[in-house]
C-alpha cells in the first residue's frame, strides 16, 4: 500500500473512533433515576433493598395508595450501606427523589445542607408519635418515623436469681450500686463466664455511639452541649463525663466486661457464655432457646435517670421535589395505624404510635413487648441533632474504643472535646 | 538495482530535494506528529479529565472549608494546615507510616534478594518454588487481611503455631489487640504478601547478569560471597533502585490492611496518614481536611522519591 494513502486513512479511523467514545460517554450519563414528574410520577427511595420484610410492607403502602387514582409512586430500593452515599451522589447532581428515607442522625446534616423539605403535617397527626421518631432541626420538622429501635440488657434470670438481685423494671430500674453488687455476685459465682457483654466486638462506628452514648448521657454527661450545641467542652470531658469512662474501663478492668466480644455478642449469651448482655430490640427474634429464663431489662440509673438511644430510620421529602403537595398528601397517607403496625408485626421495631400498638400483637400494656415502648417513651434520647453529628460520631466512637482498649481515659475526653470543639469552630458551629 | 515502489521512490526523491528543501521535510515530520498525537490523544484526554482535573481541584480544596455535604464552601487559606500540624494524630500516623516503611523497605528488599537467589539455580523444582511464593501477591490484600486477622486472634494459628514449634515456651499474645505487638503484626504479613513480587523483578535483573562474569570469577578463584559482592550486586544495580523506589511508595501509603484488621487502633499504633485521609474525608466527611491531609502526603511521598533517585543516580 502506498505510504501516501495510509496516512489519512489512518487519520480518519482514529477521528472516528474517538468520536465513538466520546459519544459514548455522553450517552449513558442520564439514567433518570431522580424524581421524574414529567410523568406525574414521584419517586421514592428506600434504604431497605435486602430487608425483605420491611420492603414488603413499603411496596404494599405505596401499593393502595397507587390504586386510590391520585398521583402514582414509584419505589426503588437501595442496599443500605450505600444508601447514604446514593442520596449525597444524588443530591450532588440536583436529581434527588421526592420521597426518601433517612437515618435519624443524618436529617440535621441534609436538613442544613438544603436537600430536605420541611413537613408541614398537621399537629394533630404529629402529636401521636413517639418523640424520638420525629427528625427536628431548628424547631422544623424534617422527617418522621413509622417505628423506632430500643436498647435494653437481656439477662439469664436464674442467673439473677441465684445472684439475690432483684429483676428491675422501666419504673424502677437498678441504681449503679445496685448494678454493681450484681456484676460483682455474678462474677464471684464463676458461672457463666462473662458477666455481662457490652458487644465490643462489633466494630462499625455507629454502634459504638448508639449504644455507649446513652451510658455517657445516664452519668451526665453528653457528646455535645445541647443547649447552643456549638461546644464538647464540660460535657464531654467534664467530671460526670471522666466518671462515665472510669466506669467503662472498670467493668473489663474487674473482668465483668471482655474487652472484646465475640462477632455475635448475643448468640454468645443464647449459648450460655454471659449472663448479661446489652443489645436491642432486633436480638428478641433470637430469644427462642432461652424459654422463660429470658428477661429483658432497662439499663441501670447512674445518676441522671436510665437512657436508651433513639431515632430510626425516618422519612421525608426532598427540597427539590416538584410536588410537595403530593409526596406530603402519600406520607400523611402512610402514617395510617394499620401501617404501622404492619411494621412492628412484620420486624422487630417499636410502633410509633400508641394506635399502632393497639394493633399489634404483644404490645398493648402488660404484654411481652411493651417493655420497649414504655422504655422509648421514658428513656429515648436522640443523638445529637446537629449537622456536625459525623465529626461527633466518629470523634466518640473513637474515644470510646481508645477508652475501651485501656488508654488514659481523661486525656482521651480531653482531646476528644477538643477536636470536636475545633472542628466545629472551624465549621462556623454549622450555622447556616 | 533494488526494487522500490513509486510510493518509496517518490519519498526518497523527496528526502534528497529536502536537504534544499527543508520545510517539505518538516511537513512530513509534522503530520506523523499529528497522526501520533490524535491516537494518543484519547488516553491522554481520559487521563487528564479524570486524573489530573480530579487531583488538581483535591488540592484546591485543601484550602477551604468544604465538607461532603455543605451549602457552602469559602476559602480559609492555610487553617486547614496549621490545624494538621498541630494535631497529635497526625504526627502519630506520620511516626507509624515512616516506622512501617523504614522495617519493610530493608526487610522486603532483602528477603525477596535472597528468595531470588535461591530460585535461581538450575535445579528440578525452581519453578513450582517460583509460583509458590508468587502465589500471596495475586491474592487480593483484602482476602488476606481477613484471613490473617482469624490467624492472629488468641486462640488462632499463630499463636498455635508459636506454641507448638516452642514446646510451649512461648505464649504468643492477642497481637491486634496488643498496642506493641499490632504494627509489626501487620508489618509481617504485608512483607509476606509482598515479596514474591519483588523476588520476581530481582529475578529477572540477576538473569540479565553475563555468566561469563561467574566464569571469569571462578577462573580466578573467587568464593560465593565474593562472587554476590563483586559480580551480582554491581550487576543489580538499576533493578535495585527500581525496587527501592516501589517499595518505599507502597510502604508509604499503607492503608488496606489497617482499615480491615486494626481501624487504626489499639490505642493509634497502626494508623498511617492514608488511613486519617480516608476516615477524615468519608466518615468524618471533612473532606477539605482530608485534602490537606493528601497534599501533605504527596508532598512527603514526592520528596522521598526524589531524594532516592538523587542518591541512586549514576554517577558519572
Amino acid at each position: 500500500m502506498r505510504s501516501g494513502t495510509m496516512r489519512p486513512l489512518a487519520l480518519t479511523g482514529v477521528a472516528v473512533l474517538a468520536a465513538g467514545v466520546v459519544l459514548a460517554g455522553c450517552g449513558k450519563a442520564d439514567t433518570g433515576s431522580g424524581g421524574s414528574a414529567a410523568s406525574g410520577e414521584l419517586t421514592l427511595w428506600t434504604h431497605n433493598a435486602g430487608n425483605k420484610e420491611e420492603l414488603a410492607v413499603v411496596n404494599q403502602i405505596v401499593a393502595d395508595y397507587n390504586a386510590q387514582g391520585k398521583t402514582k409512586i414509584k419505589v426503588q430500593a437501595f442496599p443500605q450501606a450505600s444508601y447514604n452515599d446514593a442520596v449525597v451522589a444524588a443530591a450532588t447532581a440536583k436529581k434527588l427523589p421526592c420521597i426518601l428515607d433517612t437515618d435519624a442522625p443524618t436529617v440535621p446534616a441534609w436538613a442544613y445542607a438544603g436537600y430536605l423539605a420541611e413537613l408541614n403535617l398537621p399537629q394533630d397527626l404529629v402529636g401521636k408519635q413517639l418523640e424520638s421518631t420525629l427528625g427536628k432541626y431548628q424547631d422544623k420538622l424534617y422527617s418522621i418515623g413509622y417505628y423506632d429501635a430500643a436498647l435494653a440488657i437481656f439477662a439469664r434470670k436464674s442467673v439473677l436469681q441465684s445472684a439475690g438481685a432483684r429483676i428491675p423494671t422501666v419504673d424502677k430500674p437498678w441504681t449503679a450500686d445496685e448494678f454493681n453488687q450484681v456484676l460483682a455476685k455474678i462474677k464471684a459465682a464463676g458461672k457463666p463466664q462473662i458477666a455481662f457483654d457490652l458487644g465490643t466486638g462489633d466494630t462499625g462506628t455507629e454502634w459504638w455511639t448508639y449504644a455507649y452514648s446513652p451510658f455517657l448521657q445516664s452519668f451526665g454527661g453528653d457528646l455535645i452541649n445541647r443547649n447552643d450545641y456549638k461546644s464538647a467542652d464540660g460535657v464531654l470531658n467534664g467530671d460526670k463525663a471522666k466518671a462515665w469512662a472510669a466506669w467503662l474501663q472498670g467493668l473489663i478492668k474487674d473482668g465483668y466486661a471482655p474487652k472484646k466480644s465475640g462477632t455475635d455478642a448475643f448468640a454468645d449469651f443464647v449459648n450460655g457464655k454471659s449472663a448479661m448482655v446489652w443489645s436491642g430490640i432486633w436480638s428478641t427474634a433470637n430469644m427462642d432457646k432461652l424459654g422463660s429464663d429470658g428477661v429483658i431489662l432497662p439499663p441501670p440509673d447512674f445518676g441522671a435517670g436510665p437512657k436508651i438511644g433513639g431515632g430510626s430510620w425516618q422519612w421525608a421529602i426532598s427540597s427539590s421535589c416538584p410536588s410537595k403537595d403530593a409526596a406530603l398528601d402519600y406520607l400523611k397517607f402512610s402514617l395510617d395505624p394499620k401501617y404501622l403496625a404492619q411494621f412492628a408485626i412484620k420486624q422487630n421495631v417499636v410502633p410509633a404510635t400508641e394506635e399502632a400498638a393497639e394493633l399489634t400483637p404483644g404490645w398493648k400494656p402488660g404484654e411481652p413487648k411493651r417493655f420497649f415502648l414504655d422504655e422509648a417513651k421514658k428513656f429515648a434520647l436522640i443523638r445529637p441533632p446537629t449537622p456536625g453529628y459525623p465529626y461527633l460520631t466518629t470523634t466518640f466512637a473513637k474515644a470510646a474504643q481508645d477508652i475501651v482498649s485501656g488508654g488514659d481515659a481523661n486525656q482521651i475526653l480531653d482531646r476528644a472535646a477538643k477536636d470536636i470543639d475545633t472542628n466545629f469552630k472551624s465549621n462556623n458551629y454549622y450555622q447556616s | 538495482m533494488s526494487v522500490t515502489t513509486p510510493g518509496q521512490t517518490t519519498k526518497r526523491t523527496t528526502t534528497r530535494a529536502a536537504d534544499a528543501h527543508a520545510p517539505t521535510l518538516k511537513k512530513t515530520e509534522r503530520r506523523e506528529a499529528l497522526a501520533g498525537a490524535l491516537m494518543v490523544s484519547p488516553s491522554v484526554i481520559l487521563l487528564i479529565v479524570f486524573f489530573f482535573i480530579p487531583v488538581g481541584l483535591a488540592f484546591l480544596l485543601a484550602f477551604t472549608n468544604a465538607r461532603l455535604i455543605s451549602p457552602t464552601i469559602s476559602f480559609t487559606g492555610l487553617d486547614n494546615f496549621t490545624r494538621l500540624f498541630e494535631d497529635p494524630l497526625f504526627w502519630r500516623s506520620l511516626r507509624n507510616t515512616l516506622y512501617f516503611a523504614v522495617v519493610v523497605v530493608p526487610l522486603q528488599s532483602g528477603f525477596a534478594l535472597l528468595l531470588a537467589l535461591l530460585v535461581n539455580q538450575r535445579i528440578r523444582g525452581t519453578n513450582f518454588f517460583r509460583t509458590l511464593y508468587f502465589v500471596p501477591v495475586v491474592t487480593s490484600i483484602v482476602v488476606v487481611s481477613i484471613l490473617w486477622k482469624f490467624m492472629y486472634q488468641p486462640d488462632g494459628l499463630v499463636n498455635n503455631l508459636l506454641q507448638s514449634v516452642s514446646f510451649n515456651l512461648i505464649q504468643g499474645t492477642d497481637w491486634l489487640n496488643n498496642p506493641g505487638a499490632a504494627m509489626p503484626a501487620i508489618m509481617f504479613m504485608s512483607i509476606w504478601q509482598a515479596v514474591g513480587f519483588h523476588m520476581i523483578i530481582w529475578l529477572s535483573g540477576l538473569q540479565t547478569i553475563a555468566p561469563e562474569l561467574y566464569e571469569a570469577a571462578d577462573i580466578d578463584g573467587a568464593g560465593r560471597w565474593e562472587k554476590f559482592r563483586y559480580v551480582t550486586w554491581p550487576g543489580l544495580r538499576n533493578t535495585r533502585t527500581f525496587i527501592l523506589v516501589t517499595i518505599t511508595i507502597a510502604a508509604l501509603s499503607l492503608f488496606a490492611q489497617i482499615n480491615i484488621m486494626t481501624n487504626g487502633g489499639p490505642l493509634d499504633a497502626t494508623t498511617t496518614v492514608v488511613f486519617q485521609a480516608v476516615r477524615i474525608g468519608y466518615q468524618q466527611q471533612q473532606t477539605a481536611y482530608a485534602s490537606a491531609i493528601s497534599l501533605v502526603f504527596f508532598l512527603l511521598v514526592l520528596t522521598v522519591s526524589l531524594v532516592q533517585r538523587y542518591l541512586t543516580r549514576e554517577k558519572d
